[in-house]
C-alpha cells in the first residue's frame, strides 16, 4: 500500500467534525454567493489529533496526540487493510521541551511501514498509554524508555527500571541530565 | 482434622534462585531470576544492566565516523556488520554513491562474519548441552576466519574495517586465496559437525520439542533471525530490504515451521551453507576500483530522520538517527536483535526444566553486551 493511500485510510478513522459543517458553508456560501474570505479550506482530517508528515524521513510519519493514541494504535494492529503486526524498533525521544516515544511499525503480511510519534508536554510527571497487549515485544521496550527518559506507560503490568538500580537518581538519556563524575563532556 | 502437609498436595513451595550473573550458561554476565517450583520453571525475569554502557548517550557526544567504533562492542561477534549498519546510515543520508568494490566486499566480510559467528554458536551449543569436544572443533574453523581477518584489517574480532564512505583499508593480496581455501576446508566440516552433534540421540532428545514458539508469538515478540525463521517467519532483511551487493546473489531463506530448539539449531546449520554460497559467488568477481570514496572530514547528515536495517547473525538490527544537521546525531537508537529475543525467554521457558533453559538460551544466542548496549 502506498503512503498517500495509508494516510488516506488512517485519516478516515479520526474524521473531522467540522469538516461536514464547513462543507455544509462553503456550499451555501457558494449558493448565496458570499465572498469567501472568511472560509478557510476543510480537510476531512482531524487536524488537532492527527498530523501526517513524509518530510525528511523515509517513512510515513503520523504524529497524534495521547489521547487517541491507544485506539490509533489498536486500529493500525487489527484494521485489515493495514494489519501492522511487527513493532520493530520503539525509542523514547527528548525533543527539548517535550518528552515522546516513536513507534516503527511494519506489516509482515503487505509489507508496509509506519512511523508514530507521540509527544508529551509535561516532563515532571510524564505518561502515556502501554502499547503492551498489542505487541508484546513493547513491554520490555516500554521499561528501557521508562527507565532512560521518565516517561510512565499507563497499565503496563511490570514498570520498572530494567538496567539501572532502583536507587538510581535522574534519567540518564534526558538532555538536562548531568553527572558530572561519569560523563565526559567535550 | 485432616493434617494436609506439601508432600500430600504433591507440591513444593515456589521460590526464587539466581541463575548468573557469573554463570557458564548465560555466557556473558546476564543475571536470570528464576522462580521455580521443584524443577519446573514458573517464570523468568532478567536482571539486565551488568555491562551497560549507554552507547547510545555517547553516540549524542561523538562524530559519526567515532560511532561506527563503538558499534562493535555492541554485538561483537558481528561487529562488521554492526560497522556496515551505521556506514550505511550515514551514506545514505548523504546520498554517497558507493563503489562496488566496497559493496561486494562488504557483503563477503559480512557473511564470513556470520560463519564466524556461527561456528562459535555452534562449539558453545555442543557444550552447554554437554558435549565439551564441539566447542574445539567450532573454534578450529573460526580460526581460520580471525586469521583472514587480521590480514585484512588487523584485528580479529572488533574489525573496525568499514568506515562511512567506503573501507578503511584495500583487500590484502592474499584474501581471495584464502577465503577459497576457507571455503573448500569448511564444506568438508560441516557435515561432519552433523555427524558428531546433529544425529546424536542424546542431542535430539535435549533439544526436540524444547521452547517452542509460535509464528504468531515470534511477531509479536518481535523476534528476528534464525529464531524467528525456525518459527516460520520469513523475515530476512537480506531478502526483504537488500542492502550492499545481497541483491546481486542468489540465496535461499532458511525457513522451518517446528518452533523447538532443535529446529533453531537446524536454520543456523543451513545459513552456514547459504553463507557460503553467498560467498562463492562474489570472491571471485570482486570489480576493480576505489576502495574508498573521500568524505569530509567534518560529517554532517541533514536535518532528518533516517533508519536503516541490517541482518547480523542474531537478526535485525535497527539504527534510527535523528539529526538536526550537526556533526553529532541528536538521538541515535540501535535497535539491537539480542533485546527483543530475550524478551520472549519467559514466555518459551515457562513450564520446562532448568536443563531445557539452558538448551533454549543456547539456541536464542544471546549477545550480552548487544542487550546491555
Amino acid at each position: 500500500m502506498t503512503n498517500e493511500i495509508l494516510q488516506e485510510l488512517i485519516g478516515s478513522w479520526f474524521p473531522n467534525p467540522e469538516f461536514d459543517k464547513i462543507s455544509e458553508v462553503v456550499a451555501q456560501s457558494e449558493k448565496d454567493e458570499i465572498s469567501e474570505e472568511s472560509v478557510e479550506s476543510p480537510t476531512p482530517i482531524n487536524p488537532c489529533l492527527l498530523e501526517f508528515s513524509e518530510e525528511a524521513s523515509q517513512f510515513l510519519n503520523i504524529t497524534v496526540q495521547p489521547e487517541q493514541f491507544y485506539t490509533l494504535m489498536s486500529q493500525l494492529k487489527t484494521n485489515e487493510q493495514t494489519q501492522f503486526n511487527y513493532l520493530f524498533c520503539l525509542t523514547g525521544v527528548d525533543w527539548g521541551e517535550e518528552l515522546g516515544v516513536v513507534y516503527h511499525l511494519e506489516s509482515t503480511i503487505h509489507r508496509h511501514i509506519v512511523v508514530v510519534k507521540v509527544k508529551t508536554k509535561d516532563r515532571e510527571h510524564p505518561s502515556l498509554d502501554s502499547v503492551y497487549d498489542i505487541w508484546a515485544t513493547a513491554e520490555f521496550h516500554e521499561r528501557e524508555v521508562f527507565d532512560f527518559f521518565g516517561i510512565k506507560f499507563n497499565n503496563h503490568p511490570n514498570l520498572k527500571r530494567l538496567f539501572l538500580t532502583e536507587d538510581w537518581d535522574g534519567f540518564p538519556l534526558r538532555k538536562d541530565y548531568v553527572d558530572e563524575i561519569n560523563m565526559v563532556i567535550k | 482434622m485432616k493434617q494436609t502437609t506439601t508432600i500430600d498436595k504433591g507440591l513444593t513451595e515456589p521460590y526464587q534462585i539466581n541463575m548468573g550473573p557469573q554463570h557458564p550458561a548465560t555466557h556473558g554476565v546476564l543475571n536470570l531470576l528464576l522462580t521455580i517450583d521443584g524443577e519446573i520453571i514458573k517464570k523468568v525475569e532478567p536482571d539486565l544492566g551488568y555491562i551497560h554502557r549507554s552507547i547510545e548517550k555517547m553516540c549524542e557526544r561523538d562524530s559519526y565516523q567515532q560511532i561506527v567504533h563503538l558499534t562493535d562492542r555492541m554485538d561483537y561477534l558481528s561487529s562488521n556488520i554492526n560497522n556496515e549498519a551505521v556506514c550505511l546510515t550515514v551514506e545514505n543520508a548523504l546520498q554517497l554513491e558507493i563503489p562496488e568494490r566496497v559493496k561486494v566486499i562488504r557483503t563477503i566480510i559480512g557473511e564470513l562474519t556470520r560463519i564466524s559467528s556461527h561456528c562459535l554458536w555452534w562449539g558453545v551449543m555442543g557444550m552447554d548441552v554437554g558435549a565439551l569436544s564441539t566447542f574445539f572443533y567450532g573454534f578450529r574453523d573460526r580460526e581460520m576466519l580471525n586469521d583472514i581477518f587480521e590480514e585484512t584489517c588487523g584485528a580479529r574480532l572488533t574489525m573496525n574495517y568499514n568506515v562511512p564512505g567506503g573501507l578503511m583499508l584495500d583487500i590484502h593480496p592474499n584474501f581471495v586465496k584464502r577465503v577459497k581455501k576457507f571455503i573448500a576446508h569448511f564444506k568438508t566440516k560441516i557435515p561432519e559437525y552433523d555427524r558428531l552433534l546433529t544425529q546424536n540421540v542424546i542431542f535430539q532428545k535435549r533439544t526436540k520439542g524444547v521452547g517452542v514458539l509460535s509464528k504468531e508469538d515470534a511477531i509479536s515478540f518481535g523476534v528476528s533471525g534464525p529464531v524467528a525463521r525456525a518459527s516460520g517467519y520469513s523475515c530476512d532483511v537480506r531478502k526483504y530490504h537488500p542492502y550492499s551487493a545481497l541483491d546481486k546473489v542468489k540465496f535461499n531463506e532458511c525457513l522451518k515451521t517446528e518452533g523447538d530448539t532443535f529446529a533453531r539449531y537446524q536454520v543456523r546449520i543451513m545459513e552456514l551453507w547459504e553463507s557460503m554460497s553467498i560467498v562463492e559467488q562474489l570472491i571471485d568477481n570482486i570489480p576493480e576500483g576505489e576502495h574508498r570514496v573521500k568524505t569530509n572530514a567534518v560529517i554532517k547528515l541533514p536535518k532528518g530522520e533516517y533508519y536503516q536495517k541490517v541482518e547480523t547473525a542474531r537478526g535485525e538490527l535497527g539504527v534510527y538517527v535523528i539529526s538536526t544537521g550537526t556533526k553529532n546525531p541528536y538521538r541515535l537508537k540501535f535497535r539491537s536483535p539480542g533485546f527483543s529475543n530475550l524478551s520472549v525467554l519467559n514466555h518459551i521457558a515457562v513450564g520446562g526444566k532448568i536443563g531445557d533453559l539452558v538448551a533454549t538460551m543456547a539456541t536464542l544466542d544471546l549477545v550480552i553486551p548487544d542487550i546491555d548496549r
